[in-house]
C-alpha cells in the first residue's frame, strides 16, 4: 500500500465526482427528490376517507349516526338516499365505503332488537379497507355508548383495551418512512453510483491504462471506496438534516451511533457496487444489476414500507440477505426509540458480516488483467 | 411510405431483441419484480408475535389468554414475567404488540366491572401495529360478547354487518398483481423508448436515419409501434400470470382492458421518447427515465392511496398515467368497470399521449444541433 | 545487447479465434519496433501481452527480465503504456492527468514541476494545462496520452495504434517525439496500420492473422521487391489505366498517385508496355524504387486476390454542378467551426476534403447533407437546400459517417434489409440489389453475424453498401477508411472509382494523404477555412519552395498549414 498513489487516486475520483453531473444528480438531487416525495406524497395514514352514508328514510337515530360518522376525523361523509347510487359510486371509485342505515334501523334500534347496520367496503384497496373496518367499529361503539347514555343506560363492557403506542404515539407513517429512506439513499450512492463509475472506467478504457501502472488492486479499490464513502455520508447527513428540519421527524438516539452504523452499512453497499462493476464492466448492465439486486430489495424487502415477516417464507428468507433490512431496523429504532442496544448490536453484527463478505469477494475478484 | 415505416419497425424490434443487454432488461427485471412485488408488497399482517405479561393469574385472565392463543391471527405468543422483559420484547422487536393484564383483572371481571387491559404497540411499525391492534380488538370483542351472553347482560342494541366488496378476503395479491400490469409495462415501455433515440444518437445511427427519406413522424411511428407491441406482450404475460399463477379473478371486459393498455402505453411511450429526444447519451436517458419512474410509481396509488396525499398533490397526480391505469386495472379485474366509467380514466392518458408524442417528434430534429 | 522484451512461442485464443499463433520475437532497447498488420492480425493482443494485461495460452513473455504472468508488478514498474483510446480521464484537466500518473508511477513530488514542464514543452501542450482532456483535439489527446505514459521515463514504451484518427501534422510531431525518445535508449513498440510509419521504424514485426510473417528491418523486406515497382505517366484517363492494370493477372497492385498510376508486378513478371494499358500516345512506364507498402501488399496479395467490380447501375453520366457551398458558415456559440467556405463539385467528380481534426470537415458535410442548418451562406446539394427540402430529396444522396453507424446488434443481412426498406426498394429490385451488395462486398460468410462484431474492414464495407444500395447520385464519405488496412482501402477506392465513372459525385474526407492523390480535386480545410483548393498536383506545385523542390502531398499539406499559421500570427 503506497499512500501517495492512494491519495492520487482519491484526488482523481473526487475531481471526477465534482465534474460529472450524473454523480451529483444521483448523490444529491435524487435523495432530496425521494425525501420530498416520501415526506409529502406517501402516507399510510388514512384521513378523510370518502364514505357514503345511505339513510333510506330519515329518522333521528339515522341522523345522529350520520353525525357520528361525520365527526370522525377518518371520514368525509356524503349523505345519500338511495343505496344504488352509493354502490355505483363505489364501482366508480368515488367512495371507499358505504354505510347503509336501513328503514327498519331506527325502530328496531330503539327496541333493542337486532337492527343490522350494513357496511360495504371497497376491497380493491385492501389496506384502507382493513383500517376502515376498525374505524367504522370505533364510530359504531362510540355511537352505541352515546345512545345508551341518552337513554340513561350503561352498557357494561367487561374487557376494555387501553392501547398505548410506544415510540410514535400519533402513529405517523412519515416518522417511520423518512428514517428508512436513508437506507434507500445510501444504497443509491453506495451501490448504484459506484457500480456505474467503475463500469465507466472499463468502458472508456481508462482502467486499462490504470492497471498497467504499478498501482495495486487494494489501492484501486480503496481509491474508489474513500471518495464515495465521504459522498455517501454526506448524503446521509443531508437526509437526516432535511428529515428532522422539514418533516419534524424526531431523532431520539445519538448522532454518533447513527454515523457509526451508517458507515458500516455504507462500506457493504460500496463493496457490493464495486463487485457488480467488476462483473459487468459496462454501465448499462451494471446499472440494471444494481437496481435489481440492491435498490429494489432495499425498497421492498427491508421493512421500509412493507413488513418482510408478513411475506411468504421464501421472501422472508431472501430478505435476511439484504443489508438494508438490518439497517432500516436500526434506523427506525434510532430515530423513534433511541439507543436501544438490544436492536443495534445484533443488527450491526449482521451488517458487519455482509460488508466483510462483499469486501473479501471483491478483493478476490478484482485482478490487474483484462481476461 | 408504408414500406419505409415497416422497415423501421422490423429494425426496431430486432434491435431490441438481438441486443443481449436490452433482452435482459425486457425479461429479467420484470420477472424478478413480478415475483418479488407480488409477494412482498403486502400490507397483510401475518405472523403477529404477542408478548403477554399476566400479573393477574385468575381464571378470567386465563380464559382471555386462551382466546388469544387460539386465534389464527396471533401466530406466536411469548409469556414474560416482568415489565422489564415486556419492554425488552417490544424494544428488540421480538414482539409486535404486548398485552398486560393487571393484578385485579379477574377480580373485576368476576365482579361484573369493567377491567382495563393494556395493549402496547410498536410505533416504529405504525401500519402493522394498527392492524395487529385491530386483530386484538376483535378477539377482545368476541370475549366480551360471550361474557355478556353468559352473564345475561343486555346486548348491544343493534349489530354491525361489515361486508367487503370486490375482494372479500382482502387479499393483497388481488390488489398488487393487477396494479403490476400497469407498473411493470410502464417500466419496460419507458426504458425501451427512452433508450431508443438516445442510443441511436450516441452510436451515430440517428444521423444515418436522418439522411434517409424518412420523415420525423415516420420515425415516431417506427419507434412507437415496437414499444407498443412489447408493452402489450409484457402486459399480457402478467395478465395470464395473474390468473393462472396468482389466482386473481378477472371479471371485466378484455377488450376494454386492451383499449386501456394501448392508451396507457401511448402516453408512456410519448414520455419515453420525449426523454430520449432530450438526452444525448444513454446514461442521461437512463437517469431521466429513473427520475420519471420513481415519482410516477410513488405518486400513483400503487403503494399508498392517492387519497392520503395532500390535495395539491392529488391534483398533480392527474397528469400521471399510472394513476389512471391503476384505477382501470383494479376496476376491470375486480369491479367489472363499465365502459363509460373506464372512459373517464382513459381520456386523460390520451391527452398526455397527444402532447408528448408530437412533442418528441418535433424534438428529434431540433436536438441534433 | 540484451533485448528489453522477449516473446517466446506465444499463443493466445479468444473463444474460437486465434489471436496469436506461436509468435516469437525480441524487442531491443533504443529502437522503435513497428507492429504492422491488417485488422485482426493480433497487434493489440501482442501489446497487451507485453503490458502483462493478458495471460498467454502458451509460451511466455518476459519484459526487462520479469515474467508477464508471475512478475507483473515488475513489468508495470518498467513500462509506459498508451492504450488505443489513450486512457485519459476526459473530465480531468491536462495537468491533473499528468499529476495522477506521476503519483501512480511514483515520481518524487519535488520532480513533478520539472518533469511536467519538460513533458508539456516536449508535447506542445504548454498553455493548455488547465484544459479538460475531453476538450482537446485528437492530436493533443494523443500527445497527452504519450506524456502520461512517459512520466517516469519507462524502459519500454508500448503504443497501441497511436496515430489512428490523427491528422498528418500531429502524426509527424508524434513520430519525431518518439524517435527522439528511442535515441535516449528507450525501447518503443509502435503498432500501426500506416505503412509509411512502419517504413521508418528501425525494425518491424509483420503480423497476419496471428502469425508472424516478417521480423526485421523494413528496408530489407522492401528490398526483396526491388525491380517490381513501376509508374505509368502521361495518359489521359488515369482511372482507365488503373482499371486495365487491375484486370491483369501479372499486376500485384495498382494505385493512382496524382496524375500517375503506380504498379507493383507479380514475381518475375515483366512490366507491361504503355500501349497495353492505354491508348494515350504520350504514356510511359518507368521503374521506380519500391516502398514498404508495395512489399506489404504483395506479401498479402493472396488476401486481395479478387476485388469484384461494382456492377454498372445503368445510369447516365450526369453533368453540371451537383454540390455547391457558397460562403458556407457554421458557428457554435462563439466558435466558428466553418468559416465562409466555397467550393463546387461536378457530376462524376471525386472531391476530397482534407484537414486536421476539428478543422470543420465533418461540419461541412453535415450541412451539405441537411443534418445541420448553416449559420450563414448556402449549402446546395442536387440543386436544393436539404435542410428545408422534402424528405424525398434525400433519396438522391448516400452518406457514410465517420463513426460506424449501422446497427451493431443487427446481422449483416438485417442491416441491408433495413436500409433497402427505408430507401423504398421493393420486390425483385430489392432482392437483386441486396444480393449484388453481398456479392460485391464479399459479405456471404458473415451474412448472419452481428454487424458490431465484424472486423473493421467488413464494418466499413457494410456501411458503404448501405450508403450506396439505393443508387444515389451524390455520395458523402466521411473518413471511410480511417483505421482500415491498405488492402481494404484499395478495395474501397476501386468501388469509389467505379461509381465516379458512372457519374456519381463523391465527396470524401480523409487523413491519408495518399488517398487524397486518388481524388480529382481536393480542398484543404484548416481552422474552418479553405486554405487550398485544386487538383492534387496543382496543390503540390503551390507548396513548392526552395527547401522543398518536389514536395509530396503530405509535405505540401504541412507546408500549407504552417503558412496559414504564420498568416494567422501576423
Amino acid at each position: 500500500m503506497n499512500l501517495r498513489r492512494l491519495a492520487a487516486l482519491i484526488r482523481k475520483e473526487t475531481l471526477q465526482i465534482i465534474r460529472d453531473p450524473s454523480s451529483i444528480v444521483i448523490a444529491l438531487v435524487l435523495p432530496v427528490v425521494l425525501l420530498l416525495l416520501f415526506g409529502y406524497g406517501v402516507s399510510l395514514d388514512a384521513k378523510d376517507i370518502r364514505l357514503a352514508v345511505v339513510v333510506e328514510s330519515p329518522t333521528p337515530a339515522g341522523s345522529s349516526l350520520v353525525a357520528a360518522f361525520a365527526d370522525s376525523p377518518f371520514f368525509r361523509v356524503t349523505e345519500l338516499r338511495h343505496r344504488g347510487e352509493a354502490e355505483q359510486g363505489m364501482v366508480a371509485g368515488r367512495f371507499k365505503g358505504v354505510v347503509v342505515v336501513p328503514t327498519a334501523f331506527a325502530e328496531k334500534a330503539g327496541r333493542g332488537d337486532d337492527a343490522p347496520l350494513q357496511v360495504l367496503l371497497d376491497g380493491t384497496d385492501a389496506n384502507t379497507a382493513r383500517l376502515m373496518r376498525g374505524y367504522v367499529e370505533g364510530v359504531w361503539s362510540k355511537w352505541l355508548a352515546h345512545e345508551a347514555g341518552q337513554r340513561g343506560q350503561t352498557v357494561a363492557v367487561p374487557v376494555v383495551a387501553q392501547p398505548r403506542v410506544w415510540f410514535n404515539p400519533q402513529m405517523l407513517s412519515r416518522d417511520v418512512l423518512v428514517p428508512g429512506l436513508i437506507a434507500i439513499n445510501m444504497t443509491l450512492i453506495g451501490t448504484l453510483l459506484t457500480a456505474l463509475v467503475v463500469a465507466r472506467e472499463w468502458e472508456r478504457g481508462t482502467m486499462e491504462a490504470l492497471i498497467a501502472t504499478p498501482v495495486s488492486v487494494a489501492e484501486i479499490l480503496l481509491g474508489k471506496l474513500v471518495p464515495y464513502f465521504v459522498l455517501g455520508m454526506a448524503g446521509m447527513i443531508l437526509s437526516v438534516g432535511l428529515g428532522t428540519a422539514l418533516f419534524q421527524v424526531p431523532l431520539r438516539g445519538s448522532l454518533w451511533v447513527l454515523m457509526a452504523v451508517s458507515a458500516l452499512f455504507l462500506v457493504g453497499a460500496l463493496a457490493m457496487g464495486l463487485l457488480i462493476s467488476t462483473v459487468a464492466k459496462n454501465q448499462f448492465v451494471a446499472g440494471q444489476i444494481a437496481i435489481v439486486s440492491a435498490f429494489l430489495p432495499a425498497f421492498m424487502l427491508s421493512g421500509f414500507v412493507f413488513e418482510p415477516s408478513s411475506a411468504p417464507a421464501w421472501i422472508e428468507m431472501l430478505s435476511r440477505a439484504v443489508a438494508a433490512r438490518y439497517f432500516v431496523t436500526i434506523l427506525q429504532t434510532l430515530f423513534l426509540a433511541g439507543d436501544l442496544w438490544s436492536v443495534i448490536l445484533p443488527n450491526s453484527a449482521a451488517l458487519a458480516v455482509i460488508a466483510a463478505f462483499f469486501l473479501v469477494v471483491t478483493l478476490r475478484r478484482t485482478h490487474k488483467r483484462l481476461d | 411510405m408504408f414500406g419505409r415505416i415497416l422497415a423501421l419497425i422490423i429494425k426496431e424490434m430486432l434491435a431490441v431483441w438481438r441486443d443481449k443487454k436490452s433482452r435482459f432488461v425486457l425479461i429479467v427485471p420484470p420477472l424478478v419484480q413480478l415475483a418479488v412485488f407480488s409477494y412482498a408488497a403486502t400490507y397483510d399482517v401475518t405472523h403477529v408475535t404477542l408478548a403477554v405479561l399476566n400479573e393477574d393469574g385468575g381464571l378470567a385472565g386465563r380464559e382471555l389468554l386462551a382466546r388469544f392463543e387460539g386465534a389464527p391471527t396471533m401466530a406466536h405468543i411469548i409469556h414474560v414475567a416482568t415489565e422489564a422483559q415486556m419492554t425488552q420484547a417490544i424494544d428488540a422487536r421480538d414482539a409486535m404488540l404486548a398485552l398486560r393484564l393487571p393484578q385485579d383483572f379477574s377480580r373485576r371481571i368476576e365482579a361484573g366491572q369493567s377491567a382495563p387491559v393494556q395493549l402496547i404497540l410498536d410505533g416504529r411499525r405504525s401500519n402493522t401495529a394498527q392492524i395487529a391492534m385491530g386483530y386484538a380488538n376483535t378477539i377482545i370483542a368476541g370475549y366480551n360478547q360471550d361474557r355478556a351472553a353468559l352473564q345475561n347482560l343486555p346486548a348491544a342494541p343493534g349489530a354491525l354487518v361489515v361486508r367487503v366488496w370486490f375482494n372479500p378476503n382482502l387479499e393483497s395479491l388481488w390488489v398488487v398483481v393487477p396494479g403490476l400490469v400497469g407498473v411493470l409495462t410502464q417500466v419496460v415501455a419507458l426504458v425501451v423508448t427512452a433508450l431508443s433515440v438516445a442510443r441511436e444518437r450516441e452510436l451515430g445511427t440517428f444521423e444515418q436515419l436522418l439522411v434517409t427519406p424518412l420523415r420525423p413522424w415516420e420515425i415516431l411511428v417506427g419507434k412507437t409501434v415496437p414499444a407498443l407491441v412489447i408493452g402489450l406482450i409484457e402486459g399480457s404475460i402478467i395478465l395470464v400470470a395473474a390468473q393462472l399463477w396468482f389466482g386473481v379473478p378477472f371479471i371485466g371486459s378484455v377488450l376494454l382492458l386492451y383499449g386501456a393498455l394501448v392508451a396507457f402505453l401511448l402516453s408512456i411511450i410519448g414520455v419515453g421518447l420525449f426523454i430520449s429526444a432530450l438526452s444525448s447519451t444513454q446514461q442521461q436517458a437512463i437517469l431521466g427515465a429513473f427520475f420519471v419512474v420513481v415519482p410516477a410509481i410513488t405518486l400513483s396509488g400503487f403503494a399508498t392511496p392517492v387519497e392520503n396525499m395532500p390535495d395539491w398533490l392529488q391534483m398533480a397526480t392527474l397528469a400521471n398515467p399510472i394513476r389512471h391505469i391503476l384505477v382501470l386495472m383494479h376496476g376491470l379485474f375486480l369491479k367489472a368497470l363499465p365502459a363509460e366509467l373506464a372512459w373517464q380514466s382513459i381520456w386523460p392518458m390520451l391527452v398526455i399521449a397527444a402532447v408528448t408524442l408530437p412533442g418528441a417528434a418535433w424534438l428529434f430534429r431540433r436536438r441534433l444541433y | 545487447m540484451e533485448p528489453l522484451a522477449v516473446i517466446r512461442e506465444v499463443g493466445k485464443r479468444f473463444g474460437d479465434t486465434t489471436a496469436l499463433d506461436h509468435v516469437s520475437a525480441a524487442i531491443p532497447a533504443g529502437q522503435v519496433t513497428g507492429l504492422v498488420g491488417s485488422d485482426g492480425a493480433g497487434k493489440t493482443t501482442l501489446v497487451r501481452l507485453l503490458a502483462g494485461l493478458l495471460v498467454p495460452d502458451g509460451g511466455d513473455v518476459a519484459v526487462c527480465g520479469h515474467d508477464s504472468v508471475t512478475a507483473t508488478a515488475g513489468i508495470h514498474a518498467a513500462i509506459g503504456y498508451m492504450p488505443q483510446r489513450f486512457g485519459l480521464y476526459e473530465d480531468l484537466s491536462v495537468i491533473q492527468n499528468l499529476s495522477l500518473y506521476a503519483d501512480l508511477r511514483g515520481l518524487a513530488p519535488e520532480e513533478h514541476r520539472a518533469t511536467f514542464d519538460r513533458l508539456l514543452g516536449f508535447s506542445g501542450l504548454s498553455g493548455f494545462e488547465s484544459r479538460l482532456a475531453g476538450k482537446l483535439s485528437g492530436g493533443m489527446k494523443q500527445k497527452l496520452g504519450l506524456a502520461c505514459a512517459l512520466i517516469a521515463t519507462p524502459k519500454l514504451l508500448l503504443l497501441d495504434e497511436p496515430s489512428v484518427g490523427v491528422d498528418p501534422v500531429s502524426r509527424r510531431e508524434l513520430w519525431r517525439m518518439v524517435h527522439g525518445l528511442a535515441e535516449t535508449g528507450v525501447g518503443v513498440v509502435w503498432s500501426t496500420a500506416y505503412l509509411d510509419e512502419a517504413e521508418r521504424c528501425h525494425s518491424v514485426l509483420l503480423l497476419d492473422r496471428g502469425k508472424l510473417l516478417y521480423d526485421g528491418d523494413p528496408a530489407v523486406l522492401t528490398g526483396r521487391f526491388a525491380g517490381r515497382s513501376f509508374v505509368v505517366r502521361g495518359m489521359a484517363d488515369k482511372r482507365a489505366v488503373q482499371a486495365a492494370a487491375r484486370a491483369r493477372a501479372d499486376v500485384a497492385d495498382s494505385l493512382i498517385q496524382g496524375a500517375g498510376v503506380r504498379l507493383v508486378m507479380a514475381e518475375k513478371a515483366p512490366p507491361p508496355t504503355a500501349t497495353e494499358l492505354t491508348d494515350s500516345p504520350g504514356a510511359t512506364v518507368e521503374p521506380i524504387p519500391p516502398r514498404f507498402e508495395d512489399a506489404f501488399v504483395a506479401l498479402l496479395e493472396h488476401r486481395n486476390a479478387a476485388i469484384p467490380a461494382l456492377p454498372s447501375w445503368g445510369r447516365h453520366s450526369g453533368s453540371g454542378t451537383v454540390v455547391e457551398a457558397k460562403g458556407l458558415t457554421r458557428r457554435f456559440g462563439d466558435f466558428v467551426a466553418v468559416d465562409k467556405i466555397d467550393f463546387a463539385v461536378a457530376a462524376g467528380e471525386i472531391f476530397g476534403l482534407l484537414g486536421p481534426n476539428g478543422a470543420g470537415k465533418s461540419t461541412t458535410f453535415r450541412m451539405l447533407c441537411g443534418l445541420l442548418p448553416p449559420s450563414g451562406g448556402e449549402a446546395r446539394t442536387a440543386g436544393i437546400d436539404l435542410a428545408t427540402a422534402a424528405p424525398q430529396a434525400r433519396q438522391r444522396l448516400g452518406y457514410m459517417s465517420q463513426k460506424f453507424s449501422l446497427y451493431s446488434d443487427l446481422s449483416v443481412r438485417q442491416n441491408l434489409n433495413f436500409f433497402a426498406g427505408v430507401y423504398g426498394l421493393t420486390g425483385a429490385h430489392r432482392r437483386d440489389t441486396i444480393a449484388r451488395m453481398i456479392a460485391v462486398f464479399g459479405l456471404e460468410h458473415m451474412i448472419d453475424q452481428n454487424a458490431g462484431g465484424l472486423p473493421l474492414g467488413f464494418k466499413q464495407r457494410l456501411a458503404l453498401a448501405a450508403a450506396i444500395m439505393h443508387g444515389p447520385d451524390i455520395l458523402f464519405l466521411d473518413e471511410p477508411t480511417s483505421g482500415v488496412d491498405p488492402l481494404v482501402r484499395r478495395e474501397f477506392w476501386s468501388h469509389i472509382n467505379a461509381m465516379a465513372a458512372e457519374g456519381v459525385s463523391v465527396l470524401v474526407t480523409t487523413h491519408f494523404l495518399d488517398e487524397a492523390e486518388y481524388c480529382d480535386r481536393i480542398g484543404i480545410v484548416y481552422r474552418g477555412r479553405m486554405i487550398a483548393l485544386g487538383a492534387p498536383d496543382a496543390i503540390k506545385t503551390e507548396a513548392r519552395s526552395a527547401t522543398l523542390p518536389d514536395p509530396s502531398l503530405e509535405d505540401a499539406f504541412v507546408a500549407l498549414v504552417e503558412r496559414a499559421d504564420r498568416e494567422e500570427a501576423s
